[in-house]
């Protein structure tokens, strides 16, 4: 038995992406900036995937740079935007739940004299936009909030922040990572500026990104060479990365509708069965404002990384946000940041389906949970009675 | 295809089936060391008889490393007088699960903090009871 749970951290490349993938890498080697019959046709695969991936949220393909992966993406916008715009202003907005693509770019931001505000969020990881429009000043001259968060799923306003950045003129990054392929969006109804995507996360290849830049958005490169994608990210392009990336875009929001539908009743039906057999369980999130394939649960009194050792020696792989899977003594900075208590946070598992997810594997799952948390719960010195 | 396992055989043994677990009915001492926050706790119990450590009980929160070294310890402690179970280190503990990986090594240390704190309690009790 072996289910995959963990669609959050990456997903597998689908069969499609793998076989244009596979069709490019066998066929004539050529370098996209060559001018003979072989360049034009490895062009033609990079201008198709960028086609795709402008579709997909609703750009122009000229507003597309391709990077290699998520975080380059993050790190382009906002060391990008901080940098053009170093003149104007020195400060920038961000929240406390981001990826830490975000969070230590914006730290490092602030060892090279950028002023960060970092917002909180609430009980269920929310950023009030009120809060957002309160924290602009004279000199900010960038906000990043991401669309969902990768440990919670929960889903921020992003098109209410944008009418606020909007009418203050400030640039507005989204890190959409998470959402892609996972809830319906375009970059006109969300009003940013710049716009993060990674490949991985929708059944794509690691090692390709993309970062949408609104036109006349004034951006520093994070690196300098040749003519490549307009300039702003130069580098010989990874051709069959990016048609597969394309590919994996244009699936994607074919079968949203489909697919969210599906995950959100395989994932309600889990949680459903856990809180049915499991006491002392709490969901971790928005219950409403949250991507449909991710559950985030604490399970008091026990640590997360003995849950996803019992789990594993099911065949079920999953995340947790306790300090011992993280590598840090902390727990997961966007539970602490939601006020969930320490040991809640040691305590928590996330969940996260993906479309090879079935109805079996749920069922299992969670038949599979009741006596690894049983077993935990008689070994932990915490217990129901020291609350009561 | 098999890959590396994220601990030992005998650390998934402990793991899996824990020695000595529970809370321990008239302890002769306790020692509770360890942080929720920090994602670690470990209750270790001992009953002490003519100087030696008569039998050993645990509870832990904590991650799969925490678990096995809290069940090692209490197996290793059995029959040691006290002065041979102050002396037990973290490595010794770690060494008798054929290892652990480098990060978790601070679980080992809880084990060993656990059962030295169980240890003082006792003497402490045997002092306030001579006086």
């Amino acid at each position: 038995m072996k289910i995959y749970l963990d669609y959050n951290a990456t997903t597998p490349v689908r069969e499609e992406v793998l076989e244009l993938m596979f069709d490019i890498y066998r066929g004539d080697a050529a370098n996209p900036s060559s001018i003979h019959f072989l360049g034009r046709q490895a062009r033609k695969f990079v201008d198709e995937g960028r086609e795709k991936v402008a579709a997909a949220i609703g750009a122009e393909p000229s507003e597309i740079v391709f990077t290699g992966g998520g975080t380059e993406a993050d790190n382009m916008a906002i060391q990008g935007t901080a940098f053009a715009l170093r003149e104007e202003g020195n400060h920038i907005i961000t929240q406390a739940t981001e990826h830490h693509a975000v969070l230590n770019t914006c730290e490092f931001l602030e060892k090279h004299g950028f002023k960060v505000t970092y917002l909180p969020v609430d009980g269920e990881g929310l950023v009030d936009p009120a809060e957002v429009e309160k924290a602009i000043g004279a000199e900010t001259i960038l906000i990043t909030i991401m669309t969902a968060n990768n440990e919670t799923g929960v889903i921020q306003p992003i098109e209410e922040i944008g009418e606020i950045t909007r009418s203050r003129k400030v640039v507005f990054h989204t890190d959409a990572i998470q959402a892609l392929g996972k809830i319906p969006f375009s970059v006109n109804d969300l009003k940013v500026d710049l716009l993060s995507l990674s490949a991985h996360k929708v059944y794509g290849p690691k090692g390709v990104g993309a970062l949408y830049i609104r036109k006349g958005t004034r951006l520093r490169p994070l690196a300098y060479g040749g003519h490549h994608e307009g300039g702003k990210r130069p580098g010989t392009e990874n051709v069959a990365g990016i048609a597969g990336f394309g590919l994996a875009c244009e699936l994607a929001a074919q079968e949203l509708v489909e697919s969210a539908a599906h995950l959100s009743i395989l994932r309600d039906r889990l949680c459903g069965q856990i809180s049915e057999n499991i006491s002392r369980v709490k969901l971790n999130g928005s219950p409403r404002l949250r991507l449909p394939n991710t559950l985030n649960l604490s399970f008091e009194f026990i640590e997360g990384e003995g849950i996803l050792l019992g789990l594993e020696m099911k065949g079920i792989a999953t995340a947790s946000g306790s300090a011992c899977t993280s590598g840090t003594l902390a727990p997961s900075h966007v539970l602490s940041a939601m006020g969930v208590p320490a040991a809640l946070a040691q305590g928590s598992i996330r969940f996260s389906l993906g479309r090879e997810n079935t109805v079996e594997d749920i069922d299992y799952t969670a038949k599979a949970l009741v006596p690894i948390i049983q077993r935990l719960r008689d070994l932990s010195p915490f217990s129901e009675e020291d609350i009561n | 295809m098999s890959v590396e396992a994220l601990y030992s055989e005998k650390v998934m043994d402990h793991f899996t089936n824990p020695r000595n677990v529970g809370k321990m009915e008239d302890p002769d001492g306790v020692g509770t060391v360890g942080n929720p926050v920090c994602g670690d706790v470990m209750k270790l119990y001992i009953k002490v008889k003519d100087n030696r450590i008569d039998d050993a009980k645990f509870q832990t929160f904590g991650c799969g490393a925490a678990i096995a070294t809290s069940s090692m310890v209490t197996e290793l402690v059995k029959g040691k007088t006290l002065e041979e179970a102050v002396g037990l280190s973290n490595k010794e503990v770690a060494e008798a699960l054929d290892g652990l990986p480098p990060v978790k090594m601070h679980c080992s240390m809880l084990a060993e903090d656990a059962l030295k704190s169980a240890i003082e309690d006792y003497r402490k009790k045997i002092v306030s009871s001579e006086q």
